[in-house]
């Protein structure tokens, strides 16, 4: 009998929703089980990180990696896995492109601790502790991970061979990534797997409502009204960013009435997904007025960065770089 | 990158439309008017050419400020690119200011072809300026990302 393909999982700086779409694959798992043999899934089986280091370099067919990193255990077991895998694999937005967890890159370290173990509404702590990496209590020191001054996609800590896009990717596309993987041919280094290569208005049966111009007077928010059924949001005001969002999830979000915040990442050829929803967004606003067009901004897209860079704020032009080895 | 400024030269990126603000810059050039050689001039056909991905690839690879010229309201070489380029810029600046980086490096002026003293005013106002905000280094969003981001 021929020997199983060695596969991995890991979480890093993750919501759990990655794990989740995994695990949603339910029989389709069953496929991928026939073929493979689990050396490392935290949230599933009791393997541990020197189970990873006894193995032969590369000895694991494939790792997928969700989560981004924040911390020096994250970088460290990314390093390690890279090293013992064949084809490692970015599952998933905050993997990919930072995620959620990435926007908190505009604040520094200091403030987010700050936020959590002090100033925070609910925060209770009247001895002012502070996790540090070297951390003494009586007797006893621990040792627990460095957090990080930011958050980075897993490309900018290892070589990355595939990414699975989506928050969280959905079932059929981790199907059809895996389908590719263990199809005769691999795909090209570096490609997008499981996902279409057009924008998602492609796929969204709202579609043929869109007019080919579209302008927006003002920009509305779904938690204050509610959009129209079947007819396009976009044209409702509502800040679709279909327009510029990779397909694949086959318009999940718009189909629950509630607008694409882009998940599934920028489309081939983008390099900074967030300007390009800048330049979407701001091109279909209805005033040549300065004063206008400031109001129509300040009242409907009030905190444009998150709206623009919800997924991708690490991987942005201006903050893309490699982490810096040993202690920047 | 200390915090010398009576050395720091500011580097000022320009972005230029063929038609207007471009023109001012050769009409300034052959007319003598000087304006500091801080700036470095690129050309695009329209104003309205210029993606939000040139800005940020702009500060990232070390522009202190950029300025974008277009041509006046009304007077768009292709009718109403430069429109676009203005609500881009709106949103882009707020954009800027949530990343970190202080918005009043990016400016967008419109120059019409025969407006070389107004190209030579803007240029030299937008170096002082950006002379005064120091390298772009020490905007928040450098020090946080680029600069100090690991320990
Ligand atoms: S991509 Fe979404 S679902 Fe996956 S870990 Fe990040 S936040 Fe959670
Ligand atoms: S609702 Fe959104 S995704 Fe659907 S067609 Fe309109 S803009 Fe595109
Ligand atoms: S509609 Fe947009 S945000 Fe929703 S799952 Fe699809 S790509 Fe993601």
């Amino acid at each position: 009998m021929a020997e199983k393909s060695k596969v991995a999982f890991y979480w890093c700086a993750s919501c759990g929703g990655c794990e989740e779409a995994m695990v949603d694959l339910a029989e389709d798992i069953l496929q991928v089980v026939e073929k493979a043999e689990f050396v490392l899934w935290p949230v599933a089986m009791d393997f541990k990180r020197e189970d990873v280091e006894n193995l032969k370099d590369e000895e694991i067919l494939v790792t997928f990696i969700n989560g981004a990193v924040r911390t020096s255990e994250q970088e460290e077991m990314v390093r390690l896995l890279r090293k013992k895998s064949k084809i490692l694999i970015a599952f998933g937005a905050c993997a990919y492109t930072g995620g959620v967890p990435g926007l908190a890159n505009c604040y520094s370290r200091e403030e987010i601790l700050n936020f959590y173990y002090k100033s925070g509404d609910t925060v209770f702590n009247p001895e002012d502790k502070k996790p540090t990496p070297h951390f003494i209590e009586g007797n006893f020191a621990f040792e627990i991970p460095e957090f990080y001054g930011r958050v980075y996609a897993v490309d900018q800590v290892v070589d990355v061979d595939y990414y699975i896009p989506g928050c969280a990717p959905t079932r059929k596309v981790v199907k059809n990534a895996i389908d590719a993987l263990f199809s005769s041919q691999l795909p090209q280094k570096g490609s997008i797997l499981g996902a279409s290569s057009k924008s998602l208005c492609n796929e969204c049966p709202l579609n043929e409502t869109k007019p080919e111009k579209i302008y927006v007077k003002k920009f509305k928010r779904v938690d204050k009204t509610q959009p129209e059924p079947d007819k396009c949001l976009l044209i409702q005001g509502y800040p679709c960013l279909g327009p510029v969002t990779r397909g694949g999830c086959e318009a999940l979000c718009v189909k629950a009435n509630y607008p694409c915040t882009g998940c599934f990442g920028p489309l081939d050829d983008v390099k900074d997904y967030g300007a390009k929803a800048v330049s979407f967004l701001a091109s279909i606003i209805d005033s040549n007025d300065e004063k206008e067009i400031e109001k129509i901004i300040d009242e409907g897209l009030s905190n444009p960065l998150a709206i623009v860079y919800r997924y991708s704020l690490p991987k942005s032009l201006i903050f893309d770089t490699k982490i810096k080895k040993n202690g920047g | 990158m200390n915090n010398n400024n009576n050395k720091f030269e500011p580097k000022i990126l320009g972005i230029f439309c063929n038609w207007c603000t471009y023109l001012a810059a050769d009409l300034a050039g052959v007319s003598r008017m000087d304006y500091p050689a801080n700036i470095r001039i690129v050309r695009t056909m329209c104003s309205g050419r210029v993606d939000p991905q040139f800005i940020f690839w702009g500060f990232k690879n070390g522009a202190d400020g950029i300025l974008i010229g277009g041509c006046h309201p009304g007077d768009c070489h292709y009718i109403e690119g430069n429109y676009k380029t203005l609500r881009r810029y709106l949103l882009l600046k707020r954009v800027l200011k949530e990343i970190g980086i202080n918005e009043k490096r990016l400016r967008l002026e419109w120059i019409s072809a025969s407006e070389g003293e107004k190209l030579q005013r803007v240029v030299r106002e937008f170096t002082e300026e950006i002379r005064s905000l120091g390298p772009i280094t020490e905007d928040r969003a450098f020090k946080l990302n680029l600069i100090e981001h690991k320990k």
